[in-house]
């Protein structure tokens, strides 16, 4: 499934080639429309050509429908595209500058290497300012390395902003972008000529234009995007495999290792109800919902974990747990594993029967239903009594294999980094 | 005019759009990932840096990120797309009669106002696009396409940044 670990499947070199080829289509499309020339491009802030705001809107909009609709039908992996991560006022402030930069120097980075290969001598100017300001911001952003930090929101998408659909928000820019359109369309028969003629299209094929894009969004939003579940049906092929063969089941011993070894970074998951959570729980655990997981409500918080975060998902006994495994694998979660034997295991291994105080743990002689606790509580415990503490554990001896091993997904960070 | 008569008219706006989206579509249905210029230059900047004073660049935390120590910073992915962005400039304006020397500049002003404006205007946008952590196409059109709420913010701010001065600097455009 899309997208793909070139460097995996093509070596480097293949990699790069390909990585080559999308530069070529870019540049030869930039050069295409225009953009090596500086006056074309600043004309955009004079409403005489609209060109710049034509070109990337319909560039936006085209890329968008396209992307969410492949993942719609399931043929990629939207978790697994690089997002630029938010940092809002750096974002900001960087882009106020680059505005300026563009009205004095009128180009873009992207726009002045097509002019440098055009062999525009102000282009080449600009091109050499760039890497002048480029060294110097390296030089001097120790300076104010905490602005630079700072705002940081992750992988934060306009959906989860605006608290709607992923299909909503793609037919609001496509309606936003046609509205952009007929007024660049107006703002150039009022204050135009812009620079070099284009080639004009007649009214019925923009209409038809507008119409296809209108029609691909709406068609997106009817779709909608598959749930955490369904990402992991696509998989299932792969993947069952690893549960099947108890590759992602850990032993409580490994889990014990896991919460004390300061390189990892533990993230602790219980899935199961509130009542049998506040009965007893796993220090630093945290109770998630299987339904909230199924919506995808920590997908966001998860993919921006750090390469170094192992995910551990605990339930009653595995049932819950292989669940929440799946919808989390499916999500493009790296790291995830699950608490061999769950709760029901944990406890049979390290609590005595009718021990604290007085008998207030104890284990049940009645068979007991799949995903329900097996013992039973006098009073609620949480995680107050010491065999809720992994690391109470460390000095025990306990036989397992180790199964947790960090994987990096080979996935390539951004354009601009 | 900018353009003689044998030089090719520029394709329409809206269909180079959608070449353009069709472009950064395969890019992120391929690689994952979206287009980039300003990441390039940064690199080249940096190996350019590493050669003379590679000792600076490993004390320096921004510039560890790219090549610390034994690290090549042109051994990265967008490296070569910024080399592909200028094969394909170079291969499409030879194609259509525009790869020609030449300063493009609004009629007001002389070429070498015009040639101190491009380094100064070059000097922001590489501060500025550092700054962004991100260009024009790395940030506005590949984090837009894929809805990064930051990248949404930083567009909007490019397009502010421009018409805010655009009025007063009209001379040298108009």
């Amino acid at each position: 499934m899309a997208p793909f670990a070139l460097v995996d499947d093509l070596g480097k070199a293949g990699a790069y080639l390909v990585y080559l080829l999308i530069g070529i289509g870019f540049g030869a499309t930039l050069e295409l429309a225009g953009f090596a020339n500086a006056r074309k491009l600043a004309n955009q802030f004079y409403l005489k050509d609209m060109t710049v705001l034509k070109v990337m809107f319909t560039g936006i909009v085209t890329a968008m429908v396209l992307i969410f609709l492949a993942a719609a039908a399931g043929i990629l992996a939207f978790n697994d595209v690089y997002v630029p991560p938010t940092y809002l006022w750096p974002g900001i402030l960087g882009g106020l500058i680059m505005g300026v930069g563009f009205i004095l120097g009128g180009f873009c980075p992207g726009t002045s290497l097509v002019a440098v290969a055009s062999l525009k001598v102000d282009g080449i100017l600009f091109f050499l300012g760039t890497l002048v300001g480029v060294f110097a911001f390296g030089e001097t952003v120790g300076y104010f390395d905490t602005f630079y930090y700072s705002s940081y929101m992750g992988r934060f998408l306009l959906p989860e902003f605006l608290g709607i659909s992923t299909g909503a928000t793609v037919v609001l820019v496509v309606i936003m972008a046609l509205g952009a359109f007929w007024m660049a369309d107006k703002a150039e028969a009022v204050f135009g000529p812009g620079v070099g003629d284009a080639r004009p299209i007649q009214l019925p094929a923009k209409l038809a234009g507008a119409g296809g894009l209108a029609v691909l969004a709406l068609l997106v939003m009817g779709m909608g995007q598959p749930s955490p579940l369904e990402k992991y049906q696509i998989l299932a092929e792969d993947k069952d495999v690893l549960l099947q063969d108890r590759q992602v089941q850990i032993h409580p011993g490994e889990l014990i290792q896991l919460a004390a070894n300061r390189q990892l970074k533990l993230v602790l998951l219980d899935v199961r109800s509130e009542r049998d959570f506040n009965l007893f729980h796993l220090v630093d655990s945290r109770r998630v919902d299987l339904e909230d997981l199924a919506r995808g409500a920590l997908t966001k918080e998860l993919l921006d974990e750090p390469p170094n975060a192992v995910v551990i998902l605990v339930s009653n006994d595995e049932a819950g747990a292989t669940e929440a495994w799946k919808m989390l694998t499916g999500e493009g979660i790296m790291n995830v594993y699950l608490l061999e034997g769950g709760i029901n295991g944990w406890l049979d291994l390290f609590a005595v029967d009718g021990a604290c105080p007085a008998g207030c743990l104890r284990r049940t002689d009645d068979a007991v239903p799949e995903g329900e606790l097996a013992w039973r509580f006098e009073a609620a415990l949480g995680a107050q009594h010491p065999i809720a503490d992994p690391d109470l554990f460390l000095d025990k001896t306990l036989w397992f294999v180790p199964k947790v091993s960090l994987e990096v997904k080979a996935r390539p960070a951004g354009g601009c980094g | 005019m900018n353009h003689s008569s044998e030089s090719k008219s520029f394709m329409n706006p809206y269909l180079a759009g959608v070449l353009l989206g069709v472009v950064l579509f395969g890019a992120y249905f391929l690689t994952g990932t979206g287009l980039g210029a300003s990441g390039g230059m940064a690199r080249l900047v940096v190996a350019g840096q590493d050669l003379v004073a590679p000792r600076h660049v490993d004390r320096v935390g921004h510039l560890v990120e790219m090549a610390g120590g034994e690290t090549n910073p042109l051994d990265h992915w967008v490296v070569f797309v910024t080399l592909g962005t200028l094969l394909g400039g170079f291969g499409s304006a030879l194609l259509n009669k525009r790869l020609r020397v030449e300063t493009q500049k609004g009629p007001r002003i002389s070429v070498r106002t015009r040639w101190v404006m491009a380094v100064l205007g070059g000097i922001l946008m590489g501060y500025g696009a550092r700054m962004a952590r991100g260009c024009t196409s790395g940030q506005a059109l590949s984090g837009g396409a894929v809805l990064s709420v930051g990248s949404w913010a930083f567009m909007f701010a490019v397009f502010a940044g421009g018409y805010a001065l655009a009025y007063s600097v009209r001379r040298l455009w108009t």
